[in-house]
């Protein structure tokens, strides 16, 4: 043995804080890996005797409909194709890799792989939508079941589970709302109210309804102003869209007192649940006197994030607005489930079909593996796991929470780096992206900023203590970065799949480049080999 | 409602476990989990348990239960299925399955272009190939489905031309019908533009007598929803241009190998749907919708989606990628960005790109051809079975067609029903729908369909029929 291989045995402890580096293929646009003549996949042949009877429809076509000259698509053979890709997902830092708190409002929880497995089920995969209704009894009776299961959450009479999303829910109930006030002659609501911790598809679905959109903004103590609620409560109120607790994570004790007073003045009133992961079993939609809520069932309700969808949305709506409910509804008469279209006040279609139902069958199989104790326990836990990360964030010199100094929060946290930014002048979006560089990362907030130097942290039920107390130990070594080396945050991150963008040719009509066609053209290579 | 030592820690939540749950209330100084709350009023928490059932707390007991659930559904495995209209039974590349269900894929969400490279650039090259098909150089990450595209790209054509009448083919599905009729409302109006009887096209007479200065945009589907490629297209385009109007066409991406590529006939803005580029049917599930346009800033910034788009790093010949013109966007600027953006339907659409990289340009053109091929066969097959009728047989169709059969002296309802006692899902009835072509069925063929599988739907209606 020699005396080096002394030193370096047993292995030492591990640093505090991670050697972490992603991958970093430096991977080629695809169109460079075209290789002329691979393949990836080989469509069937038509056999011959179908050949000989018809010959060639395509080459019948009229030329003003008929491609003369193929798709200029890349050509890989199918391992290229998957290694490709395969890198490329490697450039990517989700749920399964890191501690994903950073990502407040989304409620990054694990999605359970078990459902992602029923999920893909060929008695779901390969079924058809217009299929007759004794051969798809068991995916009616999975959406019928999670319906039963979200009015109970909620304490709302019906569901839709058709909306793609939630801001696709969020527009849905603007529409139902707009449905309502009409079936009652009532036309002179033009106007819908929201809060600007909302988040801003309350107030963007309201506007393309064609609604006038009023915003309120928060008190000294962080809630949304009541003052200001009853001067813009009046006879052309249609709705209030408000979230609660706020993307503060501030709950609003007031918020029966918000829903009466738009009421009193003729309006509905549409409970954003998007942050619904902390109120689990604790309170509902309809005990504060809402008409309509919706969830996101790829937050709280575990279908995992995908890069940004398939999500899915669903909207509860109390008896009265029911009949206003996107077509069909599942029906059960006791012996079988069957959908209804036959609904004359509907808002029609939102989307094609019922919903997005691989996360259908995702969010059901969820709850379903809780029940009422697991999903108060979700909840619980996921305050607990907040205010304790709260706790280990703000000993962090240079981090604060406004608002509600000194109390509780529920499911998330804002905070603000603004005392460490004027100290350094290291901004916010640069700590999250120097975090980037040990493994996690932290996206700063929706615009506007009405908190400065926004960071909006949101723990979940599934991250582990010592996740925690790794996540607040990176922060902390970034805020003391900051202060000692403000130019090694600032050109963050160093250890990602790439580096700082150049920003400006993405504003700029001359040189944006949505596709690679654009790009060449503009850049002047076309005809030029890479 | 918290764990005890004696029940088990549930696999989801790793401080259920009271020795740890204990020593962060210590650490925060909360004596329970209910101090947390103290902010929700009494009168506003439940006293109750929800009212759900009990817990399947095992895996083993989750599976038996849910995969007992979807066992009652029978598949499209199971029998034959000719059913289309919108949600399609094509082949999924086993690549396409394995790209989208790989967890660095599956679990990332909206992070920074750096820590989240791969989506972006994935992204990214899905708009390009996206783009060669349809000879457009912009191409947006998707929103939810073909219907909001359709939907949005109008409202697009509203802003851009500041006019309020979109007129829209009747050869349109009654469902996005609806969804564009509820998203227009209440600024746009539409109008119908009927489709010739002996051919399935769109009434060209009609467009140009309903255009007009109002028209903001006209709206074909091609093929259309009853299957029929529309072949007077440039007189179309050529028409609504020459009034101001834009040209709308939602597009089917898995017949343009075959079919032009709409921005050669004059499209402005082409939408559709992803579903056939590798998506399962999933029960209506697998939908995602793209947006096109020419790179003329007037279009762009009328986007609501996010577009991504290529740029330099600060390391020489880095590419990077991020968002183009962000400032559109309700994500920015909230009701004063175009309609809204938010999470929809991404993971499809790389999944689309991985279809259109193994498909490849021969690919796509073969994919194109060989439906054309077996639809018409089929068109042949079930024509000529006495009282069958192929309303628009002598049009063009890629993958899917109508027969009436009415002149059998049942309906299409009772076709369908003796056809699936047979194993086959033989088609949509449209009677109710379009009741003006009699008792129509919409058949759909594909690539997976064989010359059996379409033997054994004519022998069927046959019998059914006979």
């Amino acid at each position: 043995m020699s005396g080096e291989d002394r030193r370096t045995w047993p292995v030492a402890a591990k640093p505090p804080i991670r050697r972490y580096h992603q991958a970093r293929w430096d991977e080629p646009v695809i169109f460079e890996l075209s290789q002329p003549g691979a393949r990836g996949v080989l469509p069937p042949e038509v056999e011959s005797e179908i050949r000989e009877a018809i010959g060639d429809p395509a080459a019948a076509l009229p030329p003003q409909v008929r491609r003369t000259d193929p798709p200029a698509l890349p050509e890989l053979a199918q391992l290229h194709v998957v290694r490709h890709y395969a890198r490329l997902s490697q450039e990517n830092l989700g749920v399964d890799l890191n501690i994903d708190v950073g990502q407040g409002t989304c409620t990054m929880k694990y999605s359970p792989k078990v459902n992602d497995q029923l999920a893909r089920s060929p008695k779901l995969a390969d079924l058809h939508p217009l299929q007759d209704a004794s051969t798809t009894q068991g995916i009616l009776e999975i959406m019928w079941r999670l319906e039963q299961l979200l009015k109970a959450i909620s304490g709302m009479d019906r569901f839709t589970l058709q909306p793609g999303a939630g801001s696709a829910a969020i527009y849905a109930n603007v529409a139902m709302i707009r449905a309502y006030h009409a079936s009652r002659g009532d036309e002179g609501r033009d106007e819908v109210i929201t809060t600007i911790f909302s988040h801003p598809s309350n107030a963007a679905c309201a506007k393309t309804a064609g609604y006038r959109v009023i915003t309120l903004y928060p008190d000294a103590d962080g809630y949304p102003d009541l003052e200001a609620l009853e001067a813009a409560a009046s006879e052309r109120t249609a709705a209030l869209l408000i979230t609660n607790p706020e993307d503060t994570g501030i709950f609003n004790p007031r918020i029966d007192r918000f829903v009466r007073i738009v009421h009193e003045a003729g309006g509905l009133c549409a409970y954003d649940q998007a942050n619904a992961n902390g109120i689990l079993g604790v309170t509902r939609a309809r005990d504060a006197g809402f008409d309509l809520c919706h969830f996101n069932l790829h937050k709280t309700f575990s279908t995992p994030h995908a890069c940004g969808g398939p999500a899915a949305g669903a909207c509860g709506v109390t008896e009265e607005l029911a009949p206003f409910l996107p077509v069909p509804t599942v029906e059960f008469d006791g012996s079988a489930y069957r959908l209804d279209h036959d609904r004359p006040s509907s808002i029609g279609k939102i989307r094609p079909w019922y919903g997005v139902a691989p996360n259908i069958v995702r969010a059901y199989a969820w709850i379903a593996s809780l029940g009422a104790e697991g999903l108060r326990e979700v909840a619980e836990t996921a305050v607990l796991n907040n205010n304790y990360l709260m706790h280990r964030v703000l000993q962090i010199p240079g981090v604060s929470a406004p608002y509600a100094e000194g109390r509780r929060r529920v499911e998330q946290v804002r905070y603000s780096w603004e005392r460490l930014s004027a100290e350094t002048g290291v901004r916010s979006e640069d700590l999250g992206l120097r975090a980037a560089d040990f493994g996690t990362h932290y996206w700063t907030s929706h615009h506007p900023w009405v908190v400065p130097e926004p960071m909006t942290l949101e723990p979940t039920e599934s991250y582990s203590m010592a996740d925690l107390d790794e996540y607040a130990a990176i922060l902390r070594h970034v805020a003391d970065e900051a202060r000692a080396d403000a130019d090694l945050v600032r050109s963050a991150p160093h250890a990602s799949a790439v580096h700082r963008n150049d920003h400006g040719p993405l504003d700029d009509p001359e040189r944006w480049a949505v596709t690679w066609r654009a790009y060449r053209r503009k850049a002047g290579l076309d005809g030029k080999a890479r | 409602m918290s764990s005890t030592d004696d029940t088990p820690v549930h696999p989801y939540i790793p401080n259920a476990a009271p020795a740890t749950r204990d020593a962060m209330l210590r650490a925060i100084g909360a004596s329970s989990v209910q101090d947390l709350y103290a902010d929700i009023p009494v009168h506003l928490r439940m006293t109750e348990p929800l009212d759900v059932p009990p817990a399947l707390r095992s895996e083993a007991e989750l599976v038996r239960h849910v995969e007992g659930l979807l066992s009652r559904n029978t598949s499209t495995r199971e029998v034959l299925s000719f059913l289309g209209a919108g949600c399609y039974p094509h082949h999924v590349p086993a690549v396409c399955d394995e790209v989208n269900s790989r967890a660095e894929f599956l679990t990332a969400y909206a992070g920074e272009p750096y820590e989240d490279h791969g989506r972006f650039q994935a992204l990214f090259e899905y708009a390009s190939m996206m783009g060669e098909l349809l000879e457009m150089d912009v191409v947006n990450v998707p929103t939810y489905d073909g219907f909001q595209a359709s939907a949005t790209a109008l409202r697009m054509a509203a802003r851009i031309t500041g006019r309020t009448e979109m007129l829209v083919t009747a050869a349109i599905g009654p469902d996005e019908l609806s969804k564009i009729r509820g998203y227009l409302a209440p600024e746009l109006a539409v109008e119908l533009l009927p489709f010739d009887p002996a051919t399935g096209e769109t009434d060209v007479d009609a467009l140009r007598s309903a255009v007009g200065e109002r028209t903001g945009a006209v709206l074909l589907k091609t093929p259309t929803f009853l299957g029929v490629v529309e072949t007077r297209v440039d007189e179309m385009a050529t028409i609504a241009h020459g009034a101001g109007a834009l040209v709308v066409a939602s597009v089917d991406p898995s017949t343009l190998g075959v079919l032009r590529p709409p921005a050669a006939w004059g499209v402005d803005i082409a939408c559709g749907d992803l579903q056939p580029l590798g998506m399962h049917q999933l029960y209506g599930g697998g939908h995602a919708g793209f947006i096109a346009t020419q790179d003329d800033p007037r279009l762009v910034m009328e986007f609501p989606s996010r577009l991504f788009g290529i740029t330099s790093t600060r390391v020489e010949g880095e590419y990077g990628f991020g968002d183009v013109a962000y400032e559109r966007t309700s994500f920015a600027v909230r009701e004063e960005g175009k309609e809204w953006v938010g999470t929809a339907a991404a993971l499809w659409g790389i999944t689309a790109g991985v279809y259109l990289a193994l498909m490849g340009p021969r690919g796509m053109v073969e994919l194109g051809e060989g439906m054309m091929a077996r639809t018409r066969y089929a068109i042949g097959r079930l024509g000529s079975i006495p009282g069958v009728r192929v309303p628009f047989a002598p049009s063009h169709h890629v993958k899917e067609f109508v027969i009436d059969v009415a002149g059998t002296g049942r309906s299409a309802a009772t076709v369908l029903s003796g056809l699936l006692e047979r194993g086959i899902l033989g088609g949509v009835d449209l009677s109710a729908s379009f009741p003006e072509l009699g008792q129509p069925v919409l058949v759909c063929v594909t690539e997976v369909h064989t010359k059996a599988d379409l033997d054994r739907l004519a022998e069927a209606l046959g019998e059914v029929i006979g």
